[in-house]
């Protein structure tokens, strides 16, 4: 109260504006190289696009078109393969950050061990993550292949596995699960790495057993990261696209066309921009929807 | 006892991801004649680098490799020169932009691709920049910023303030103290930076796809997707070799960062 009191007021004096002007001009100046192309070709095309998703924008040149109010939403929750879309999303961006963080728990809590071989773990538990998507796609097509692939060689059995209404949904997800635990593993590792060694020893000390220690030092500690980790993937599951349009191009009849490639095919195989756009626009609610629900369940959660 | 179930779940995790790869590499190994034998096994019967050769010849995939390197440099080099006056004012600067950009590093993570790429390719259309590799250029560069921006600017953040301040108090100008201060601290930040992007413009497929209609102009991720088709088995050996070929850049990549990564690059990416 006294030391607010007593501060002196801070005075706008000329020379102290001037200073704070100079300040600005430097940062823009330093910022427009960034900036420009930013705007240009991110903020100006997304807004764009929110406009676009109001309008009945086809492909092609030189097409006019006009404002059709929420037409494009409507069509789309009127078509069936729409709703199949978001649900095969929904299903495989939950399954496979759901599967992605608890193996990847696992394997951070192995690697994090005085272990034998963690060296050559590490290393292998990075090599996904260096893949280009399109490699980790055909990879897995070499694997599901129903002649020359290795999972019926190894299972015994004669199953068209991208081919099968059945199993192609597991089989995009095992691949996803693959290709998603380095990174999630990495984070989390990184993660176990930061609790303070002296919790563990406190917890020992008061007669805690390794589950004890985990349910009570390492889960709580590593919540933060675990939190920021799932919402990444999750966000980034749902907006997959490459690894699974290389794999099975949605097929078949549709069962694996999530969200992203269903926009895809609306936009550059049918050319229709604006109802494409409404989709993304859909999308991006939805996400957010989702992200929000969970992050202030967390925050109420850590606050309580 | 809880040391050898360890040792197990340990293995268990690597044969889960060493598998596909070792399935890669036997692939790309195997003579037509095997590939199209109805029992396949791990070890070839008679290894054979033909593939290897074959996946040369085949389909123009030299070509798309060049044109994949002009595009990776020359995206990576354009996003770091602009990314990096614009990382140190993030870094130093403290004021409204700077953190109205560091929100839109994290803001862009978040929107479908749809939105901005239907967008984005009627403006390259208006450009005509549709078909060229200037085109996905630009694409990369705009979709590599953000990220880039938020490494260097942790860069940045790295580098002492004090040492800038006290080349200040040697008389040296803000221009001469970044120049001659700053600069050689920041050189490994900058080339983490350069490979990340070109790595995620070489790896890049989907913006790809969007602007680059002809095969004649199309990068090696395109050229790859391509390969695979009703043909047969036939091909599935070229195919791995050439997989296996596109994959050694990133490879190199992560084996100069690995130390990096272990050490929290990417921990303070969530902490944030």
């Amino acid at each position: 109260m006294t030391a607010t009191a007593t501060r002196p007021p801070k005075q706008d004096t000329p020379a102290r504006r001037a200073a704070r002007g100079k300040q600005a001009r430097d940062t823009l100046v330093l910022m427009l190289p960034a900036l420009v192309p930013v705007l240009l070709f991110s903020v100006g095309p997304l807004l764009y696009g929110m406009a676009l998703a109001f309008t009945d924008a086809k492909a092609g040149r030189n097409v006019t078109y006009s404002f059709i109010g929420f037409d494009n939403f409507t069509r789309l929750f009127e078509d069936s393969d729409f709703w199949q879309s978001m649900l095969v999303g929904l299903i495989w961006a939950v399954s496979v950050t759901v599967l992605t963080f608890l193996l990847g728990l696992g394997l951070a809590l192995l690697l994090n061990e005085k272990l034998r071989f963690r060296g050559v773990g590490r290393v292998l538990a990075v090599v996904p993550w260096a893949m280009p998507p399109v490699v980790i796609g055909l990879m897995w097509r070499l694997v599901y292949h129903a002649d020359a692939g290795i999972l019926n060689g190894i299972l015994g059995t004669e199953i068209d596995w991208l081919a099968d209404f059945t199993f192609v949904l597991p089989a995009i997800i095992l691949m996803g699960v693959w290709s998603g635990m380095p990174q999630t593993t990495v984070v989390l590792l990184a993660g176990l790495q930061n609790v303070p060694a002296e919790l563990y020893e406190a917890g020992k000390i008061d007669g805690a057993g390794t589950w004890q220690r985990f349910r009570n030092i390492t889960l709580p500690q590593l919540k933060p990261v675990i939190v920021a980790i799932t919402s990444l993937d999750f966000v980034w599951n749902f907006n997959q696209f490459t690894l699974v349009y290389v794999l099975t191009q949605g097929g078949p009849g549709g069962r694996t066309r999530l969200p992203m490639l269903f926009a895809y095919e609306e936009a550059f195989r049918y050319g229709r921009f604006g109802s494409a756009a409404a989709f993304g626009l859909t999308i991006m609610v939805v996400v957010l929807a989702l992200l929000g629900v969970y992050l202030w369940r967390q925050m109420r959660e850590a606050s309580s | 006892m809880k040391r050898f179930s360890q040792y197990v779940a340990l293995a268990a995790y690597m044969v889960f991801l060493a598998f596909p790869l070792a399935w890669l590499l036997s692939t790309a190994l195997k003579t037509p004649r095997e590939m199209a034998s109805t029992d396949p096994a791990w070890i070839p019967d008679d290894p054979t680098l033909a593939n290897f050769t074959a996946a040369f010849t085949e389909q123009d995939l030299v070509g798309a490799a060049v044109r994949s390197l002009i595009v990776a440099l020359a995206s990576a080099l354009l996003t770091v020169v602009l990314a990096l006056p614009a990382a140190y004012a993030m870094a130093r600067i403290r004021g409204a932009l700077s953190r109205v950009a560091t929100g839109w590093v994290l803001v862009s993570q978040v929107f479908p691709f749809i939105l901005i790429i239907i967008p984005l390719f009627m403006v390259l259309r208006n450009l005509e920049l549709t078909n060229t590799l200037a085109g996905v250029v630009v694409v990369h560069v705009t979709f590599t910023l953000p990220f880039a921006l938020w490494m260097l600017q942790g860069y940045v953040r790295a580098v002492p303030r004090e040492l800038e301040e006290a080349a200040a108090v040697d008389g040296a100008g803000r221009l001469r103290s970044i120049v001659s201060v700053v600069a050689p601290l920041l050189a490994p930040g900058v080339v983490a930076t350069l490979l990340f992007s070109f790595i995620s413009s070489w790896n890049e497929f989907l913006f790809a796809l969007v602007v680059l209609k002809d095969p004649d102009v199309m990068t090696l991720p395109l050229m790859l997707a391509r390969f695979t088709g009703p043909e047969g088995v036939a091909r599935l050996g070229p195919l791995a070799a050439a997989s296996l070929m596109a994959t050694i850049p990133s490879l190199i990549f992560f084996a100069i960062i690995q130390r990096r990564l272990k050490s929290g690059l990417m921990a303070g990416a969530v902490k944030g």
